[in-house]
């Protein structure tokens, strides 16, 4: 038997699709700005990769007032309860059909190591990327803020790519674990609809 | 009516310049441009009145029927006192400029080119285009002032012609010219061209400043003929249906001394526009006096300006036209005679002179895409005497600036290779007496001993009397030829692999690859293995569930 508990609020869920969106295009645009391919061409891509970015910043800023006066940010403290079992369960248990370890509620709807990697994409990759792409935007600035002797676009880059790169590999993990819920769709109609179908 | 006329004007002023790629002076009817220049685009409009408040044409002193130039000089002098002084102190008077850095003394009086040379034995020619009269050697004294040649800048009639031979004076009786050709200059009417004078007029400058290096366009590969009318797309300032500027909006001038030399580049102007009557000591010959350092709307564009140069993006490509530029000069080939062993003269498809007993084999090219390199304004220039390293290509100047100069820019510029006589146990350039119609004279005998013996003599320098041909290399910057916007280069022009600026180094450029290939490598590896792995698992899952099921 299933029922169906309420997890992702509307914001909640106009904010994760609307960033993955953006998150998509700056991938597909930055990526051909670093010179990988071939697709809308340079000029274009670098000014909707621009145009995405402050897009993103944006929402970004109504995500972090969301997260703070909801006190939802709270559902990415790490813990350390279940994340064994939620390994042997990616590892083993998901194989032999064994029941998911975590289960979902409005308060913790999140398991141990979506808490983790979600931690780590808001925290680490995230900042590492706005922070890097702050000063690439602003290349032009650094004389006047007094940091050019500090700065090399060379390095900016390098970070900024290191942190796409990241983010790519998050991407296709994350893609792929939305299929690992109660049915393999569950997770993905959670995010559309806000309703998860838990055992 | 009007517009016709004018076309008709254009067509015969263009062919008239063609008709005479040697001569150092050009006879156009072009007094619509010496009209002040418009600020706003519209079309070609009448000339209007002129806004002197002199009409030379009534000054007692010019009712004469003058002999010499020089006498013209002493005319004007009577009311410009101080003319001559002023002209006496500027690079068109000295043909000297001295490096404000090194010291080192530079100008067509010092240094050696690579395209005729060296004015030095060959005076009687080359000072068809120096401001004065009767430079012939090196005893011409240089404070003598009424040798100061007013009319060659201030002729507004396009009849006032010097021609090679005469050391800088102007035809005085019916001559023929080129020798033998059968074409005739007709006598300047001085007294005409004395009450005819004005504003230097683009027919005044580009009678030397088309014509360098001996042909039209040869020099420097963004001026010719071609300025005389150009349209929009070759140059959005000087367009004559348009803005039409005159060289001398630009290259503003005080007390003679006309701003903007390639011997010191204002090679990165910065800060904004210059406003009237707001102390300024921004060369005036910049883009930036008009335009300031930061003119695009879009803030990206803006933020090249400390490292490009705006002539890189807004010069796509120099000489864009029919006329085209040398790209190169073998003096090397120079005396070698035709099948008859007589000497021989070849053009190329485009009627350009391609080689000549006299002076060797050129290269010409049409649209040329610059060479872009780091250029902080400075130039090092190879000057007579100076020694040299025969196993390696023979800098004419050396270039200064690199990345790390802030002072430094990416220039577009055009590199003119050259093959040239030099002293093999000396290991200088030689100096050779070219012109002339004298035994040691190489136009006339096409005997390289005698020409580098009698030239290094003139100049003072010993000569082993073993010469042989070095490779030389002399660069320029480009800045004339602006194009139209909309014909500036493309982002991807240089923001990609291969493009424009595949050769600069020292700065990072996004698509260009310039990315660390260790990171990229490492950042596509770990991403290919996050998808093969989520695949695996995936297929595990569904093979594990098909089984049970």
């Amino acid at each position: 038997m299933s029922e169906h508990i309420y997890v992702f609020k509307r914001f909640e869920r106009f904010w994760h699709w609307s960033q993955a969106m953006l998150i998509i295009f700056m991938m597909l645009t930055g990526f051909e700005v670093h010179g990988s391919y071939h697709l809308f061409g340079f000029e274009k891509a670098a000014s909707l990769h621009t145009v995405a970015a402050w897009t993103l910043v944006s929402l970004w800023v109504f995500a972090i007032f969301w997260h703070f006066t909801t006190g939802e940010w709270k559902q990415y403290i790490p813990t350390r309860e279940k994340v064994v079992a939620m390994i042997q369960f990616y590892s083993i248990g998901i194989f032999q059909g064994a029941p998911h370890p975590f289960r979902p509620t409005t308060l913790k709807k999140h398991n141990p190591l979506q808490r983790l990697a979600y931690l780590g994409v808001l925290l680490f990759i995230g900042p590492l990327l706005w922070f890097t792409g702050w000063f690439y935007l602003f290349f032009g600035d650094w004389k006047a803020w007094g940091v050019d002797s500090y700065l090399s676009l060379e390095w900016v880059a390098f970070f900024h790519t290191a942190g796409a790169f990241m983010m790519l590999a998050f991407f296709i993990a994350h893609v792929y674990l939305t299929t690992t819920g109660h049915t393999p769709t569950s997770h993905i109609k959670a995010m559309i609809t806000g309703w998860e179908e838990v055992e | 009516m009007l517009p016709i006329r004018r076309i008709t004007l254009s067509a015969l002023a263009f062919s008239a310049l063609l008709a005479g790629p040697n001569a150092f002076a050009v006879a156009t009817k072009t007094d619509a441009l010496a009209a002040p220049a418009p600020v706003t685009a519209v079309p070609a409009k009448p000339k209007p009145a002129s806004t002197s408040t002199a009409d030379h044409g009534k000054f007692k002193e010019l009712q004469k029927n003058f002999k010499t130039g020089p006498e013209v000089t002493e005319a004007c002098l009577i009311c410009h006192n101080e003319a001559a002084k002023q002209v006496q102190h500027t690079k068109h008077w000295t043909w000297e400029s001295v490096d404000p850095k090194t010291g080192q003394k530079r100008g067509k009086k010092n240094i050696i080119n690579n395209y005729c040379t060296s004015p030095v034995s060959n005076e009687k020619d080359c000072m068809a285009c120096h401001a004065g009269y009767g430079w012939k050697d090196s005893s011409f004294d240089f404070t003598v002032e009424k040798n100061v040649d007013c009319l060659v800048c201030h002729d507004t009639t396009a009849t006032y012609r010097k021609l090679p031979g005469d050391a800088g004076h102007p035809v005085y009786k019916r001559t023929e010219f080129p020798k033998g050709s059968g074409k005739f200059v007709e006598a300047v009417d001085l007294r005409k061209v004395a009450q005819s004078i004005g504003k230097p007029s683009r027919t005044n400058c580009g009678a030397c400043h088309f014509f360098g290096g001996g042909a039209n366009g040869a020099k420097h590969g963004d001026l010719s003929s071609s300025l005389q009318h150009p349209d929009r797309y070759l140059d959005v300032h000087m367009d004559e249906k348009g803005l039409n500027f005159t060289c001398a909006t630009c290259h503003s001038t005080s007390s003679h001394q006309i701003s903007g030399s390639r011997y010191n580049v204002a090679a990165a102007v910065k800060g904004p526009a210059h406003v009237r009557g707001k102390e300024d000591t921004v060369n005036p010959a910049s883009c930036q006096s008009c335009h300031g350092d930061k003119p695009h709307p879009l803030a990206r564009l803006n933020e090249h300006t400390d490292k490009i140069a705006c002539q890189a993006c807004h010069i796509p490509e120099y000489a864009r036209d029919a006329i085209g530029t040398e790209r190169s000069w073998d003096w090397s080939q120079a005396t070698v005679m035709g099948p008859d062993g007589k000497p021989t003269v070849r053009k190329d498809s485009a009627g350009r002179r391609a080689f000549d007993s006299k002076k060797g084999a050129w290269v010409w090219e049409s649209y040329v895409i610059p060479d872009y390199r780091w250029f902080n304004g400075a130039s090092k220039f190879q000057v007579i005497g100076d020694k040299i390293d025969p196993g390696k290509t023979v800098l004419i100047n050396e270039v200064g600036g690199g990345p790390n100069d802030p002072d430094s820019r990416i220039w577009p510029t055009n590199v003119h290779r050259g093959k040239q006589p030099y002293d093999k146990v000396n290991l200088t350039l030689t100096l050779q007496h070219t012109g002339g119609e004298d035994d040691t004279a190489l136009w006339h005998n096409y005997d390289w001993q005698k020409a580098i013996t009698a030239g290094m003599k003139a100049g003072g320098l010993p000569y082993s009397g073993q010469y042989g041909f070095v490779n030389t290399e002399q660069t320029w910057p480009i800045t004339h030829m602006v194009a139209p916007k909309g014909d500036a280069l493309t982002c991807a022009q240089c923001h990609s692999v291969n493009g424009r600026l595949k050769e600069i180094k020292g700065i990072y450029m996004p698509g260009r690859g310039d990315n660390n290939k260790l990171l990229d490598a490492a950042g596509w590896i770990v991403a290919l293995l996050t998808l093969l792995g989520v695949i695996a698992h995936g297929a595990g899952r569904i093979y594990l569930s098909n089984r049970k099921g």
